[in-house]
């Protein structure tokens, strides 16, 4: 029981999450139990609204869990102090930085700051690091550009580099594919794919691409209105997981191709 | 990669700049006096003639003080505004804190003559204005922080902070209604700004009021760069929000606040210094902006007090007029000529 301990990164015990107010708790997911262990890329997949970016902020904390509990190495999401979190999970969010006028090299600086002192500044580990980020994602040519001056792709790259550079054994990234053409939504999931079995960080990433996260992900999670199921993307296929996902009136899941198309 | 230490040439420079710049305006002014004596007169050396040290150690000097005290404090209030709110027209002044001086100082001026003798006597002492504005801004100040515990966006804080403003103003123009032509002029005259005429103690407390809101500037100056990347990204980097935004406020009424109390309203300094920096420090980082712009600050509220005051005519402009006339052309060259906002 010991070595799978330690390979633990995140276990959600009996989790609900929704939003509450004062008169009513709105349930999104309910009682969920799941866990996360060392180097896997886990895919989060359902319908628009389902609930994945409710389920992505309250396992990074930005949002409380209505019951239940989240763990992450071992300790509880509750009780964490802010600082300390930083150094053990880091996000890649949807949202632009408000200041697009930061450049390259000062947006994935930043990453450090849960490592560096009062004022922030750059020890020659923090620096090492950064350079390690930049060329795990090939932004070391565009590292002196602006962020306003990027494309897309671009941009997303930055982003991961950013987390990377926070150095966190979890990564938590909210559909880093929007927005992206084939090419960059194949390269980014793939880059993904290469951080987890390289660096054996967890990552965690919600996305519309079943077809390609079928191929790349260790572990999916399927989200429908009823339940929430997580397990390998073969035994999910063969389980008729993906069939719950969307409305059945004008897709149909194809089990040999893995993918959807039209009826 | 580029650290705060690369633009240690750039800050050398502006310190000479501010330096000279300094000189220039302890110089100048409506009594004409040899530079060798002012600068006898600074080093503490015998002036030649006592009215000229009295002009230079008594009145120029503080009125330098002053300038350069004003100039860095509303320009970093700027920043800290323009940063918290990711707004570019966002200044020191967007929390009604100049609103909440106004009222200050429109009721002791207007009121007394509206409610008569009690206030009436008190009003001559040259401390009642700056207690006045003082009061009036805390009153504001308290007022934004209890909004700052309860709402959870930071955007409400502005568009809350507008309110009260257009609240003080309103009140202010029911007492200028009622008011006679002699209280409303001095009333009018307050609201023009002055750096000149402060005591050696008021300095004092301005000197401790500043480095004060600038300690705590510089304190949160990381907090302040992770906030480029937005609120949510910061909360992931382990900022505090709730605290960094109470300290960014705390900071910039202190310097605001104080300031009013002691200069009146000044205008422009505050929103338009932080744009002018940027145009040259290309760096979006609170460690190279912060001494940057207050810098910047200081040289600009100097020379606008140089111009101000009119060389060699005894005629002194209102400063808040002069902040205004040098200062939005060249804001607005600046921004034709590189055609967009750095921001």
């Amino acid at each position: 029981m010991t070595i799978t301990d330690t390979h633990r990164i995140l276990k959600a015990q009996g989790l609900s999450i929704g939003y509450s107010s004062k008169k009513a708790k709105h349930i999104i997911a309910d009682r969920m139990d799941f866990e996360f262990r060392e180097g896997e890329l886990i895919g989060l997949v359902g319908a628009n609204g389902i609930g994945k970016s409710t389920l992505l902020r309250t396992l990074s904390g930005m949002q409380k869990a209505l019951e239940g509990e989240v763990y992450i190495s071992g300790i509880a999401l509750s009780s964490y102090p802010h600082s300390e979190l930083a150094t053990q999970l880091s996000v890649v969010l949807t949202e632009a930085p408000s200041s697009k006028n930061l450049s390259v090299t000062e947006f994935i600086s930043l990453g450090r700051q849960p490592h560096t002192n009062w004022l922030g500044t750059l020890s020659d580990l923090d620096k090492e690091m950064i350079l390690w980020a930049m060329e795990q994602t090939d932004t070391n040519e565009i590292k002196d550009r602006k962020c306003f001056e990027l494309s897309d792709g671009q941009m997303q790259r930055v982003a991961i580099a950013r987390a990377l550079a926070q150095d966190t054994p979890l990564i938590i990234l909210d559909e880093p594919t929007t927005h992206l053409d084939l090419y960059h939504r194949a390269y980014i999931l793939k880059l993904l794919k290469r951080l987890a079995n390289d660096t054996s960080k967890t990552i965690l990433f919600s996305t519309h691409e079943i077809d390609l996260a079928i191929q790349l992900s260790d572990k999916m999670m399927v989200m429908t209105p009823d339940s929430m199921v997580m397990d390998e993307p073969c035994n999910l296929i063969s389980g008729g997981h993906f069939e719950d996902l969307f409305p059945k009136d004008s897709i149909y899941f194809d089990t040999k191709t893995g993918r959807f198309s039209v009826k | 990669m580029k650290s705060p230490r690369s633009y240690s040439r750039i800050f050398i420079a502006l310190v000479i700049l501010l330096v000279a710049v300094f000189l220039v305006n302890v110089s100048l002014g409506s009594v004409s006096i040899p530079f060798s004596e002012v600068f006898k007169g600074l080093t503490g050396g015998e002036v030649s003639k006592s009215s000229w040290h009295y002009i230079i150690v008594d009145y120029r000097l503080p009125k330098a003080i002053t300038a350069i005290l004003v100039g860095s404090g509303l320009a970093i209030s700027g920043l800290l505004m323009q940063t918290l709110f990711r707004n570019p027209l966002a200044g020191p002044f967007v929390l009604g804190l100049s609103s909440g001086a106004s009222l200050g100082v429109a009721i002791l001026i207007l009121g007394a003559g509206i409610f008569g003798g009690m206030l009436g006597g008190w009003l001559t002492s040259s401390w009642s204005l700056v207690i006045a504005s003082a009061l009036g801004s805390f009153l504001v100040l308290l007022a934004v922080l209890a909004v700052t515990l309860r709402v959870k966006d930071t955007m409400a804080i502005l568009i809350i902070g507008l309110m009260f403003g257009s609240v003080t103003a309103a009140v202010v123009a029911v007492l200028s209604y009622f008011s006679n032509a002699e209280k409303l002029q001095q009333y009018v005259f307050w609201s023009f700004g002055s750096l000149g005429n402060q005591s050696w103690s008021g300095i004092g407390i301005l000197s401790i009021c500043t480095l004060l809101g600038l300690f705590i500037a510089v304190i949160s100056s990381k907090s302040l760069n992770a906030l480029l990347l937005g609120e949510n990204y910061a909360r992931s980097l382990g900022v505090r929000l709730k605290r960094t935004t109470l300290l960014i406020i705390i900071s910039t009424s202190i310097l605001a606040g104080a300031i009013t109390a002691f200069a009146g309203p000044i205008a422009f300094i505050g929103l338009a210094v932080p744009h002018i920096t940027r145009q040259w420090i290309t760096s979006s980082d609170h460690r190279v902006l912060i001494p940057s712009v207050l810098l910047f600050g200081s040289i600009i509220m100097l020379i606008c007090d140089t111009v101000a005051q009119l060389p060699s005519s005894e005629y002194t402009l209102p400063i808040n007029a002069i902040t205004s006339l040098i200062g939005a052309p060249v804001v607005i060259w600046l921004l034709v000529r590189k055609r967009k906002l750095i921001f």
